[in-house]
């Protein structure tokens, strides 16, 4: 009885390996006729969203408008022409990009550097697919990178606060101390000084990005020293920022806040219909999925290269509405985004660059 | 600025973020207490965030200033209805307790994103527009000096919060309540040949816990979030589970273990702005609390013995 099981197990082992290993070449056998018939469309596109999905009302879903406004210039339909896959978690990443991969898409995009080590290793595996990673820099023949130029953006928030300031002290939060984060500081800090250079800026990191609780903590310190406008680049954490800017403002002090990546008036508001959030260091992500796609079907996919959007494609800069900022402030901004835009001011990217940058003011 | 001004800044900082992990903390102490080990408790906060940030949204249209309060309410409940599920895995079913509490973690985390989505059309509550404000506390706020330092801006939640911990310590050990769920933890056998339904007691502590850790998750992001993501509880019902071992099972040591946690967090950052120490790396002040954490266990520690029964399903009539 007892080796009649063990034999039985044994044929059971083996059936089951044969059929893992016929599950393993399965997909390898429909890909010499898959591209055949993907050469009738002219051109297929895949998104993989991060944990946000497509409607965080941040990178997933600004991606995914760029990506659906082309689609609907074209007249493209979901499901076929385009289409999105959602992660739930991190060990998604992967499988989600080769997914597209395996169906030999064209185009294969994703946003944020939580992609990063994803994209590295998909990318090499499928070289007849474009890959495009919107806010991070991968070297790989068939990745185009597209950044942008935080500080630009930051700059003009930065002459925002200058303007905004009744203390002559604004702060500024950054999440994770990494060069990215660094280009936001270095640029806020230039246009806060480019304005005035008597404002002092304090600054502190909070080591996170989910952290709302450090965020107020970090927020309150400021306030009580004297700041009254914040500026965040600190994503979730930057959320406990907001909420102490809420607490102050409506126990009767005269505080702001300055959104980050996408416009956060709404996240700023009161009761009273205000709010705190004075104005946003917008990141046109849907402006970087539009331009790759756009490449894409000319031809011209910039495979391993970087790609900067900067104030002069509008790739950065303030939103379209900003309610607590005065007309003559907006114009200032414009003014100097003009400048920017022009070459005559060139906006510092590092510490470094920002010491010369102010030694030059 | 000057020492009075840090103080000043330190205190408001520590009530705050002490709260939420005195509350969840509360709610391990009964759950352990009677015999139930629950590392579910970042779950339950999350469920209990996630219900009061949806709530006071939903209503603060017609409720205006109470809504907050009315969610506060919901995240209790939310907290001990789902804590039900815990409560019949490991007591009845009597499976494995802490597989049964790692399982609401999970579970809440899908499940708040998932109905946030179903509500809201996005992965997170939307933003509330009336969360628990900071005011000066009537009356105690007027004494001199000392009514402004601790009485002064902060969340009237923090103190609702430590009034709590002496009910709690009342009710366990001034009761015959808190005498039986103390017996149920201690020797189940013992306690159901005089007459104590077990049972009952575990699924009492238990969702007591699951009501104090959604009071918790409430309060946390009413007070320090402008809505709920799958950020805002970020580990604070784990912090909560080492503050009721830091505080030996007993509410007076949980309390003054949630304050030192909130303590040295609020130091690692107003640290930071105080112009001499801040020429040190920023990444000392991050690891901060953790090195304080370290030390004070070290020093404090002695034998931290938990309810004897604890983890241990109670099977009737088992030897």
């Amino acid at each position: 009885m007892f080796k009649k099981s063990i034999a039985l197990l044994v044929v059971m082992m083996l059936l089951v390996g044969l059929m893992a290993g016929c599950a393993q070449k399965a997909p390898e056998q429909p890909q010499p006729t898959a591209p055949a018939e993907e050469e009738k469309t002219e051109m297929t596109v895949g998104f993989v969203t991060d944990i946000g999905g497509i409607d965080d009302r941040s990178f997933n879903q600004g991606t995914y408008e760029g990506i659906k406004k082309y689609a609907d210039e074209k007249g493209w339909t979901e499901g076929q022409e385009y289409k999105y896959i959602q992660s739930n978690e991190e060990a998604d990443y992967i499988p989600n990009l080769s997914a597209f991969g395996d169906e030999t898409y064209n185009l294969v995009i994703a946003a944020g550097f939580l992609f990063e080590n994803a994209m590295k290793e998909v990318a090499p595996q499928y070289p007849d697919t474009n890959f495009a990673i919107i806010d991070t820099v991968i070297d790989s023949p068939n990745v185009a990178s597209v950044v942008f130029a935080e500080e630009q953006g930051s700059f003009l928030v930065g002459v925002a606060a200058a303007k905004a300031t009744k203390t002559k002290k604004v702060g500024f939060v950054g999440g994770m101390d990494f060069p990215l984060i660094r280009k936001f500081h270095a640029g806020f800090v230039a246009g806060v000084h480019a304005v005035d250079k008597s404002i002092q800026v304090v600054d502190q990191y909070a080591g996170d990005f989910g952290n709302p609780g450090a965020g107020q903590q970090i927020a309150s310190t400021m306030y009580a020293q004297g700041v009254d406008v914040i500026y965040h680049a600190a994503g979730g954490t930057g959320n406990g920022v907001i909420n102490e800017a809420k607490n102050r403002v409506e126990n009767g002090e005269a505080v702001w806040v300055i959104g980050v990546d996408k416009d956060q008036y709404e996240d700023g508001k009161m009761a009273d219909g205000k709010s705190v959030v004075l104005t946003s260091m917008m990141k046109r992500v849907d402006v970087a999925a539009y331009s790759m796609m756009e490449a894409q079907e000319k031809g011209q996919f910039p495979g391993g290269t970087t790609t900067t959007l900067d104030l002069k494609v509008d790739g950065v800069g303030i939103p379209a509405e900003n309610p607590n900022l005065a007309a003559d402030v907006v114009t200032e901004i414009n003014s100097f985004k003009d400048k920017i835009v022009g070459g005559e001011i060139v906006v510092p990217t590092t510490m470094e660059e920002l010491t010369t940058f102010e030694a030059s003011l | 600025m000057d020492f009075m001004q840090i103080i000043s800044i330190i205190l408001p900082l520590t009530l705050a973020s002490a709260a939420p992990i005195i509350a969840a903390s509360l709610g391990g102490l009964f759950s352990e207490r009677s015999g139930v080990v629950n590392v579910g408790l970042e779950g339950l906060m999350m469920i209990g965030a996630f219900t009061a940030a949806t709530t006071t949204v939903l209503v603060e249209a017609s409720m205006g200033a109470m809504s907050p309060w009315i969610g506060i309410l919901t995240g209790i409940m939310a907290g001990g209805l789902l804590s039900i599920i815990h409560a019949y895995v490991s007591i009845n079913l009597r499976a494995d307790q802490v597989i049964s509490g790692t399982a609401i973690n999970l579970l809440a985390g899908g499940m708040t994103i998932y109905l946030a989505q179903i509500i809201f059309k996005q992965q997170r509550t939307v933003a509330f527009l009336y969360g628990i404000k900071k005011q000066d506390i009537p009356v105690l706020s007027q004494i001199p000096v000392l009514g402004k330092l601790f009485f002064g801006k902060v969340h009237l939640t923090s103190y609702l919060i430590i009034l709590t911990v002496f009910i709690v310590w009342y009710v366990v050990y001034k009761t015959p309540f808190g005498l039986r769920l103390r017996a149920v933890g201690e020797h189940p056998g013992a306690a159901d040949s005089m007459g104590i339904n077990v049972y009952r007691m575990r699924y009492i502590g238990v969702i007591l816990s699951g009501m104090l850790a959604g009071l918790g998750g409430s309060i946390m992001v009413l007070t320090q979030d402008i809505q709920y993501t799958y950020a805002t509880i970020h580990g604070t019902g784990f912090i909560a589970l080492a503050a009721l071992i830091f505080g030996k099972w007993h509410p007076i040591g949980v309390l003054l273990a949630g304050l030192f946690f909130g303590f040295s967090q609020a130091l690692g950052v107003v640290a930071y702005q105080i112009p001499l120490l801040n020429k040190l790396p920023q990444e000392f002040f991050w690891a901060f609390p953790y090195i304080l954490t370290v030390i004070a266990l070290v020093i404090f520690s002695g034998k931290a013995v938990g309810p004897k029964a604890a983890g241990q399903p109670y099977e009737k009539g088992e030897r």
